[in-house]
């Protein structure tokens, strides 16, 4: 059974936007009031920001590993967990919250993975060369990029934005022992006042890791290349246009936590944008872009020994869209507007082969061509009062899903033979974020609410196979909206020489969605204990609290430390799953005269409240030491910087409750970096 | 304020970009010719009529065999409404003979056209054949006709007709008729069951019912949800249920038959250690 996915219809309307948006702006009478225009950066009150960027030859100081996976590099984020299925493409969790929870975007466009086990998160479709820094907002202050409640992750492309540097390139590589992994990148730019190109690429390729011990953690090799450029012309002084495009493809990716592997995970993203600095003379920054993105997953069982039914898993993703944005200020209000839009069309598909080869092919959709249709208004105030500050903001969107396709939509009818064709809701979000300093202490609290339309899966799912609890699941198109009220307090006390910030959380997520056994079922999987229904829950309580610090020993010497604790229940009281134990991080930091040194101590306690019905075990306490050394050097105009360090000194042997099926994590891992800057 | 225009455009676009739909109008013409898709399988002509046969197979099968009739007025060329069409299949064996399962010859849906069907039971050979007996009248003309048919085994060699003792010592004739062509969905599933009353004559038997229990012996005999169990419809004279398939591939139906106390007459539970009951169908698709 053939398919193909059409050529996405609306492009002829989005050529529309966009020659709307240039028209826009060509025409626009040219605004001579120019105030000074207000810092927006400022505006988007972010919970924190991961700097990425490895073209900026001062960032790598600061990084214990600079040409790191983009996995590495969020978690190191105080906010951020990564959900492991092998070595490539983690899966970002905040807030005990995983992709379905959160709006993960690139540099403000949406992309959905076309994996319907989730082995593509979107964050694997760019590379750290890209990318300047990933901006992370926590609960309700991440609805700024889309529908949300857990928070939202926007990974910022790095541009000259017309920066007169001329010409520069860099070349960097990487080694890694446990892995072998092997990285090469470069990067060519050019900026001037009136236009700027940036070009990089970026390949890795790495072989089986070995876990803590020497065990060798079979099919958890990838190789990748990402190959990206973006370039912005201006039209006159305040307006210019950029364009972006990234091509992704990662091949031959095991998963070793699951019973599949990857062959080909291809993502073209694409997007042009308008921007002006005045509109209508009271608006400020105006941006304006259209972007679009098409998604190729295909999963691969034919390297796996004793497969039980070879099985073909492909998937694509295919989504168009668009925002605009500007800011406004008015005495102490600085408002800030956006209106964005999508059209996302998942299709996946199962292919299983029968050991009797006269049978026919198995044949079902798993992502019945569902497409999606998403449009918001978004609006914050920040007020400043004398002292404190007050952020209101609000999210209203329109969001629709509808199965196109007539085989999945009569394979969903098989359990729901009542249901529509399509879906629509309305989707709210609510936040207000207060901050007042009170002497040395700051305070910030907010409250919020906020509401999501059920993942591609969760809603249309047809028997997808879950390996973590072992289950077959299957979406429910009727699902409730689920919505979040949370409560967030942080507290910090500031010191020109040390700073502590205690900080917690609370949702209150009312229709929790989450797979529930249905024993009527039986398996499709072969192997598989049961099968799931996604429903809601009457409601579930997440928990988070963190004590961070920082002490400055002295110039040269930094000591940072946090340490974070989670709960998240049930209706009943049950254990959620995939619930971070107590953890904690600490780092001692070295930085004199072109030398960095950096030992660093990572670990979790012993995870008590978990799941087994969620397919958990109790994972161990564990706790693993790194250490890394760096040095630039000056060559004539050029710059040099070598970097290496050790993970897992002690070579561990540990897993996580974020490893996936308790997979465990690398071993002892030597790492050396070289990069080479011209400019 | 031009720009407000612009501004309102695009508003405009991305509203249209969120309630594009595609209407598919389906206008499927009114279908003129009763009988279009069917195949004529035997024909024959006598002084003043003729006599057409059809089927929507390409030749009889063992099963359930839908059969329409057709006889023509050679003098004015028009189908006759009025022919009171009956028949009798009769397979010829060498010590016995015996019929097959069939239902009343009828044109109330058309009126030239006498439709029923004919459960065969077995093929025909060299030695063992089958023939049709038909009784009609023309302009008030009593008419037979006694022809040959062959019957054969299903090409696709799956099992759609089972014929077996119950527990009640009755022996009995269950033949699958739908889904023809079955879906990934919830199917209409119909079947007919006759009990051999003697060699010739096979009654309906009505109000037992047929449970049913879809399974994929390829994998690890996943089976399906929401499947109805077959149940006796009085006005079409089949037992009428639903089948639910959830991939293509291989299915085995596996059936239970009941009678109206609920006793079991035949087949089993499919269990993990006993995985398929005496009475199934076989279905591909």
């Amino acid at each position: 059974m053939k398919i193909f996915i059409s050529v996405f219809p609306l492009r002829g309307t989005l050529v529309g936007c966009l020659w709307c948006a240039l028209f826009c702006g060509i025409f626009t009478p040219k605004l001579s009031a120019q105030e000074t225009p207000a810092d927006s950066l400022k505006l988007i009150n972010l919970t924190e920001v991961v700097v990425i960027s490895t073209g900026k030859k001062l960032d790598h100081q600061k990084q214990r590993k600079p040409l790191s996976t983009l996995d590495e590099f969020l978690e190191s984020s105080r906010s951020i967990n990564m959900v492991k299925r092998g070595a490539y493409a983690w899966e970002p969790t905040m807030n005990d919250m995983a992709s379905e929870r959160l709006a993960v975007t690139i540099d403000g466009m949406q992309i959905f993975g076309a994996c319907t086990d989730k082995m593509d998160p979107i964050t694997s479709y760019v590379d750290v060369s890209n990318l300047s820094e990933a901006q992370i907002g926590s609960g309700q202050q991440g609805a700024v990029f889309g529908n949300t409640i857990g928070g939202g992750i926007n990974l910022k492309l790095d541009k000259s934005n017309f920066k007169p540097t001329g010409w520069n390139g860099s070349l960097e590589s990487a080694f890694e022992t446990n892995n072998k992994m092997r990285v090469f990148g470069g990067e060519l730019n050019y900026s001037d006042e009136k236009f700027y190109a940036n070009t990089d690429v970026i390949y890795r390729k790495a072989d089986d890791y070995k876990a803590g011990g020497n065990k060798e953690v079979n099919f958890s090799q990838f190789e990748k290349y990402n190959f990206s450029v973006n370039s912005g012309y201006k039209l006159t002084d305040d307006k210019f246009i950029s364009a972006t495009l990234i091509y992704d493809e990662a091949k031959d990716v095991g998963y070793p936590a699951l019973t599949m592997d990857v062959s080909l995970a291809r993502a073209v993203i694409g997007s042009v944008s308008f921007n002006q600095d005045t509109l209508f003379g009271n608006l400020s920054n105006w941006e304006s872009k259209v972007y679009y993105n098409t998604i190729k997953h295909v999963m691969d069982d034919t390297t796996r020994p004793d497969v039980v039914i070879h099985m073909d898993m492909p998937g694509w993703s295919e989504t168009a869209g668009f925002y605009t944005q500007a800011n406004f200020n008015k005495e102490n209000n600085h408002f800030f507007f956006k209106m964005d839009g999508f059209y996302n069309k998942s299709y996946a598909e199962m292919t299983m082969y029968p050991t009797n080869s006269n049978e026919p092919l198995m044949f079902m959709l798993t992502w019945p061509d569902v497409h999606t249709k998403d449009v918001g208004f978004y609006a914050e105030d920040h007020i400043n009062f004398e002292k404190s500050s007050l952020k209101l903001s609000t999210r209203l969107a329109y969001h629709s899903n509808a199965v196109a396709d007539d085989f999945g939509l009569n394979s969903l009818k098989i359990f729901y033979p009542e249901m529509e064709k399509t879906n629509s809701r309305f989707l709210k979000s609510f936040s207000a974020q207060y901050h007042t300093p009170l002497s040395d202490f700051h305070f910030n609290g907010g409250v919020s609410y906020g509401e999501r339309a059920p993942s591609v899966s969760e809603g249309y799912g047809f028997y997808l196979f879950n390996s973590f609890d072992n289950h077959d699941y299957i979406g429910d198109p009727n699902l409730n909206t689920e919505s979040s009220a949370d409560a967030n307090v942080s507290l910090t006390y500031k010191r020109p020489v040390f700073e502590i910030t205690a900080t917690a959380n609370y949702f209150h997520i009312f229709d929790y969605i989450i797979g529930k056994v249905d024993s009527s079922l039986s398996t499709m999987t072969i192997g598989a204990d049961g099968v799931k229904i996604y429903t809601n829950l009457e409601y579930a309580q997440l928990f988070n609290a963190s004590f961070s610090g920082r002490y400055n020993i002295s110039n040269a010497f930094k000591l940072t430390g946090n340490l974070s604790y989670h709960r998240g229940v049930d209706n009943d009281g049950e254990n959620l799953p995939l619930i971070s134990p107590v953890s904690y991080r600490s780092a001692l930091d070295f930085y004199k005269n072109q030398y960095s040194v950096s030992l660093s101590v990572e670990g979790t306690g012993e995870q008590t409240n978990y799941n087994p019905a969620y397919g958990e075990t109790k994972t161990a306490a564990y706790a693993t030491l790194s250490a890394s050394f760096g040095k630039r050097f000056f060559i004539n105009e050029s710059d040099l910087f070598v970097k290496a360090g050790i993970q897992n000194i002690f070579d561990t042997y540990y897993s996580s409750y974020t490893d996936w099926n308790n997979i465990p994590r690398m071993g002892r891992n030597i790492y050396t970096t070289i990069s080479y800057s011209i400019n | 304020m031009k720009t407000l225009k612009y501004i309102f455009a695009l508003l405009i676009l991305s509203v249209s970009f969120v309630s594009c739909s595609s209407d598919d109008d389906e206008n499927i013409p009114i279908e003129t010719n009763p009988v279009e898709g069917l195949n004529k399988i035997y024909e024959f002509s006598e002084a003043d009529h003729s006599v057409e046969i059809y089927s929507e197979k390409q030749i009889l099968e063992v099963g359930y065999n839908e059969i329409s009739i057709r006889i023509k007025d050679l003098t004015n060329d028009k189908y006759i409404t009025n022919a009171r069409v009956t028949w009798m299949p009769m397979m010829h064996m060498a010590t016995m003979e015996h019929s097959a399962p069939h239902s009343m010859l009828s044109n109330s849906e058309e009126s030239s056209v006498y439709k029923a069907h004919i459960v065969f039971q077995m093929a025909s050979n060299d030695t063992e054949y089958w023939d049709l007996r038909l009784n009609y009248s023309v302009n008030g003309q009593p008419m037979e006709k006694e022809f040959s048919i062959s019957v054969v085994q299903p090409a696709d060699g799956l099992k759609k007709t089972q014929v077996f003792t119950g527990s009640d010592d009755t022996k009995y004739v269950l033949a699958f008729i739908n889904p023809k062509a079955p879906k990934v969905a919830l199917n209409d599933m119909q079947a007919v069951l006759y009990k051999m009353e003697s060699m010739v004559s096979f009654p309906v038997v009505e109000n037992y019912k047929i449970t049913v229990d879809p399974r994929m012996p390829g994998m690890g005999n996943h089976s399906s949800p929401n499947n109805q169990d077959l149940t006796y419809n009085a006005a079409t004279k089949k037992y009428e249920g639903k089948l639910s398939l959830t991939m293509t591939g291989f299915w085995k139906i596996n059936m239970k038959l009941l009678n109206e106390n609920g006793v079991v007459l035949k087949g089993e539970d499919v269990t993990e250690d006993h995985l398929t009951s005496s009475l199934y169908f076989e279905l591909e698709f």
